[in-house]
């Protein structure tokens, strides 16, 4: 126990000197402070990678070493979007209204400048007055608080209702992706107070830095999405090393077995499903001003079930498995739905691949759940030399707990 | 000039003498000959009553050629007649009495006569007595269809007059109800009016709704009248009345002068700029509402901001003022009306419940496919949803070779069920067979089956919604009143379910293959001992959960959209009511689904405007029910609950 994080788990210190390397790289390459090699669009991808990679690590963090297979940490991830979105939506509308209103002759009241911004904001859906959950949007530290409590307070909420009721496995998935079917249900009506589907736009521009060009300004996000990886990594590098991440594995492993220990099984899970919310809705606030613009449609359950997608071929179990296995499949995802990929001409048919990458991801990730359960990160197993026991074998009953043939013989 | 008398002779002759040969019909055609023949909307009423009041067996033939611009005035006489064209100048006239043909003439002989659009519509509403008693039924009711349509008192009688010559009693239910709603409408005497609106006191039809909520059409006034046949007192800032609304209408009567509003008073404040100051209060501090008070104030030393509307409005008299002057009239149809409306809650209450059955229907067919492969097998698949779209796109891709639909429809059904079955059984083969018992894995495993799947559709269909078309017998819908009805394809839908409820039941409880599933389900280890082949009834079972998505597939395709999208729309909802009722049994999976169906509708119905909150509410609720009924509806107790 006196060995300290690092020394006891070096992939730690490798992953966050790739990181290092790969951000000091990227500013290099890039248009506003180095050679101009890497477009601000493809800066602005590279950020939001980042931040997907970040929510992976969350996701990996609760299916991974707690096997809770949450379907909902999109929903996360996307409340934290709307949170900083608030902000920096009133505070550019309230810019440009005042800016407007200036050159009036008779200077504006502050009810004035008011029910100009919300008629701007939301003359969309038809309405003026700003809904009570705007109350804190004026101010950007209460906004980041809110990206960190909102997402955090639904998490303990609805964790506390699922667990103390016992609802595990499939259930717990279903629960959760009801969940987010419902948030994302009510955030597309238009008295949501969240502009119904037309979401929250314009986000990439910062409120009071119009002089500042893009290209810096998508710097600055990837700066600050690479820290907030690193700093996530090693948060969840701390949290699964050590005696807490040993019980975690083994509410994973067996949960009643963990309970008949002694450890309260429902208070793990609860903090782990609680804290991987934060970290979501923390990336989340980092993606959406990158993207520009969040809707509800962000939060459809099928977006949380990609996550699952992601840290599954990444590699589920291991922290960088996660992190490759975002940046990997969304990169990669980039590349194909952008129609840079030339297309196969069968004679009879032409692959589009715009259309078929779908088809492959899918049944890709049919083949990585059935031959390979570890994912890209198993590949590191080779160097590594660390090889399971070789369990390949006819069961020998149809029962869970039946023996393999060549256990049986050994 | 001789010869001119003598014609002037001959014409006073021949008009004194006419009337002597000519029959009734003509001389009452002749007593309004000046008003027939400059007919105009304002002046012909009396020639158009003294034929409809004539009481002549003629007088219908009369208005329906008169109508029909097939009258003719001979020129020579000034006689009426009606005519036939012979050929393109000659016309044979006929006598309106006798019905006999007078001769031919030619047409420079005649004038047409050609009333006008507003002429006409007066004689068709004089020619609906003679329709009220047609000795064709479908003319009565056309005839009663008009007079719903554009009521006028003079119906009243004729109406009346009608009822007791009437051989078809729904005719006549129509007729009495009609003359009813005519009473209350037009009748001179109140009490008269009173008894027809209490006779109707238990009609929810919406025409007898309507006509009472007409009775009661009201608008609010302001310090009305003695005489108004006034209703309650209504106080400014009710839901009824606005404060601004109220202050109008004290505008309007002169009571109030208007109040400048915030913009008008800062436009004037904006034109009174002088040298940097506004009524002596520097601009730059104008940004407040107070400072801007008292700058105007400065200017306008009449106003002051405490003049508000609201207290300028606050204890006025504002009363609800009855367009109906008659107060016991108005009294009656609110009575008639309060129990109408809770006769026609009762009925809503039906109908929600119909509706209700409906959907809880719609959502068992969707769920039954589930409640084998999840509820017996326990094999979480989230490609559920894309068999259901499979289903519905056979039964397109049916109706596209097979163009009678009915026909389409009896081929797609067992077609739907083969290609599931199929993919089901290859599915299970080739993925779900190798992760038995890791739940989480098969999930994910068959949500990438999920969205390959559908990307697959995307790619053959297109996005765009493809049409499976109801069989012509499908169409319309089970009304029962003007409340209560229900479209037969959602009949169609329920019937189904009852069918695969059955059919489920049959194969569970009778059948081999529902023995070996449930005792593979139970206990795999025993029943491969009895000598069961678990791989093969896994491989049955999952077909046939599949394939019975495939069906209901078609089924909800009938009257939903056919897209790609299809089946993710079903699947949460689908889980949730395989959850909620209880895994692992049928009679669960009915409770869900009913429990689901009906929570959905009465959400609804709470808040008819908005589908989408229904939706978020429901999922709440069932994520709340979940925590006190973890296992569901129905739990199943002991060793056959499993862990």
């Amino acid at each position: 126990m006196t060995r300290s994080l690092f020394a006891r788990n070096p992939s730690v210190l490798v992953f966050l000197a790739c990181l290092g390397l790969f951000t000091l790289g990227v500013t290099a390459l890039s248009e506003a402070l180095g050679t101009g090699m890497i477009s601000t669009s493809f800066v602005k991808t590279l950020g939001k990678t980042l931040s997907l990679s970040l929510i992976a690590l969350a996701m990996d963090l609760v299916w991974g070493y707690t096997g809770i297979l949450s379907l909902g940490h999109f929903a996360f991830f996307g409340l934290g979007g709307y949170m900083i979105g608030m902000w920096l939506m009133y505070e550019r509308t309230r810019d440009i209204v005042v800016t407007s209103m200036a050159n009036a002759d008779i200077p504006p009241t502050p009810q004035e400048i008011t029910d100009a911004i919300g008629n701007q904001i939301f003359g969309v859906v038809g309405g003026s007055d700003f809904p009570l959950i705007w109350a804190f949007s004026h101010s950007l530290a209460l906004q980041l608080i809110l990206v960190v409590a909102v997402p955090g307070l639904l998490a303990l909420v609805f964790g506390w209702l699922a667990f103390r009721s016992r609802v595990t496995g499939v259930y717990l998935s279903i629960l959760t992706q009801a969940m987010t079917l419902a948030l994302a249900l009510y955030l597309f009506q238009n008295d949501s107070g969240l502009r119904g589907n037309n979401g929250l736009s314009g986000l990439q521009n910062l409120p009071g830095l119009d002089d500042v060009p893009q290209s810096v300004v998508s710097l600055w996000f990837f700066w600050a999405s690479a820290l907030a990886l690193g700093l996530g990594y090693l948060f969840a590098a701390w949290v699964v090393s050590g005696k807490f991440g040993s019980v975690l594995r083994g509410i994973r492993d067996d949960e009643a077995r963990v309970r008949f220990l002694g450890y309260s099984v429902e208070g793990y899970k609860l903090f782990i499903f609680t804290v991987t919310a934060v970290i979501s809705g923390i990336a989340g606030a980092l993606y959406y001003p990158q993207a520009g613009i969040i809707n509800p449609a962000e939060i459809a359950p099928i977006a949380s079930i990609y996550l699952a997608v992601w840290v599954a071929i990444g590699g589920r179990g291991r922290l960088y498995g996660a992190v490759i296995g975002a940046a990997f499949v969304s990169l990669v995802s980039t590349w194909f739905t952008g129609g840079q990929v030339p297309s196969i001409p069968l004679g009879f048919y032409t692959i589009d691949w715009v259309d078929w990458w779908q088809v492959v991801l899918g049944l890709s990730f049919v083949l990585v759940t059935l031959f390979a359960p570890k994912g890209i990160g198993g590949l590191f197993d080779y160097f590594t030399g660390r090889k399971p026991p070789n369990r390949h074998g006819k069961d020998l009953g149809p029962g869970s707990g039946s023996l393999k043939e060549q256990e049986a013989e050994a | 000039m001789r010869h001119f008398l003598s014609l002037l002779c001959a014409a006073t002759l021949l008009a004194l003498t006419l009337p002597a040969q000519a029959g009734p019909t003509q001389d009452l055609l002749q007593e309004h000959a000046a008003l027939i023949n400059k007919a105009s909307r304002k002046t012909i009423q009396p020639a158009i009553d003294a034929l409809a009041a004539s009481g002549l067996p003629s007088a219908q033939t009369v208005l329906q050629k008169w109508q029909n611009k097939d009258m003719w005035l001979r020129k020579e006489d000034g006689l009426f007649f009606w005519a036939e064209e012979i050929t393109g100048k000659t016309f044979r006239l006929y006598d309106f009495d006798t019905a006999a043909p007078v001769g031919d003439f030619d047409k420079a002989a005649l004038k047409q006569l050609k009333p006008n659009s507003g002429v006409r519509a007066m004689i068709g509403a004089a020619l609906v007595q003679f329709q009220l008693s047609d000795p064709d039924p479908a003319r009565r009711l056309a005839a009663l269809t008009a007079i719903q349509r554009d009521a006028e008192p003079s119906h009243l009688a004729p109406l009346r007059a009608s009822i007791a010559g009437e051989s078809d009693p729904a005719i006549k239910a129509r007729k009495q109800q009609l003359l009813t709603l005519l009473t209350i409408r037009f009748a001179t005497d109140t009490p008269t009016r009173v008894a027809a609106i209490q006779s109707i006191a238990t009609d929810i039809s919406l025409d007898t709704r309507a006509a009472l909520n007409s009775l009661l059409t009201s608008k609010i006034v302001f310090n009305p009248p003695d005489s108004a046949n006034t209703g309650a007192r209504i106080t400014p800032g009710d839901p009824g009345l606005s404060v601004e609304a109220a202050f109008d209408l004290m505008v309007a009567a002169g009571v109030a002068a208007p109040l400048p509003t915030p913009d008008q008073r800062r436009a004037v404040l904006s034109e009174n700029i002088a040298g940097g100051k506004v009524g002596g209060i520097p601009l730059a501090r104008l940004n407040s509402q107070p400072a801007r008070d008292r700058a105007y104030a400065a200017l306008n030393p009449d106003w002051s901001p405490n003049m508000t509307k609201a207290t300028v409005v606050a204890d006025q008299p504002f009363f609800q003022v009855f367009a109906e002057p008659s107060k016991e009239v108005t009294d009656a149809a609110r009575d008639a009306l309060k129990s109408i409306e809770t006769r026609v809650a009762l009925n809503q209450a039906l109908d929600l419940a119909l509706d209700g059955i409906s959907l809880a229907s719609i959502f068992f067919l969707a769920a039954i496919g589930l409640a084998i492969t999840f509820g017996v097998m326990g094999v979480i698949n989230m490609a559920h949803g894309e068999f259901i779209m499979m289903g519905a796109y056979t039964g397109y891709v049916v109706q596209q070779f097979v163009p009678n639909y009915t026909v389409s429809i009896l081929i797609a059904l067992p077609l739907a069920f083969l290609v599931t079955f199929a993919a089901g059984v290859a599915m299970e083969r080739l993925v779900i067979r190798h992760l038995y018992n890791r739940p989480l894995e098969t999930l994910l495993a068959t949500f990438g089956i999920s969205i390959a799947l559908q990307q697959i559709a995307k790619n053959i269909f297109g996005t765009q919604a493809r049409p499976l078309t109801a069989p012509a017998w499908l169409d319309g819908a089970w009304i029962l009143n003007d409340v209560v009805s229900i479209s037969y394809i959602r009949i169609a839908i329920f019937a189904l379910a009852l069918i695969f409820l059955c059919v489920f039941l049959f194969i569970m409880k009778r059948t081999r293959l529902g023995l070996e599933t449930r005792a593979v389900t139970q206990n795999p280890r025993m029943a491969a001992s009895m000598g069961i082949n678990p791989d093969r009834v896994n491989m049955l079972t999952f077909g046939l959960g599949s394939g019975i998505a495939g069906i209901a597939g078609v089924a909800i395709g009938l009257f939903a959209k056919v897209t790609s999208e299809l089946g993710s729309d079903y699947i949460v909802q689908s889980f949730m009511t395989v959850v909620v009722g209880g895994v692992g049994n049928i009679w669960g999976t009915l409770a869900g689904a009913a429990m689901i169906g009906f929570l959905q509708k009465g959400i609804e119905w709470m808040n008819p405007s908005n589908t989408l909150a229904a939706q978020t509410y429901m999922i709440i609720f069932i994520i709340i029910f979940i925590q006190f009924r973890p296992r569901g509806i129905i739990a199943l107790k002991g060793r056959a609950a499993g862990d």
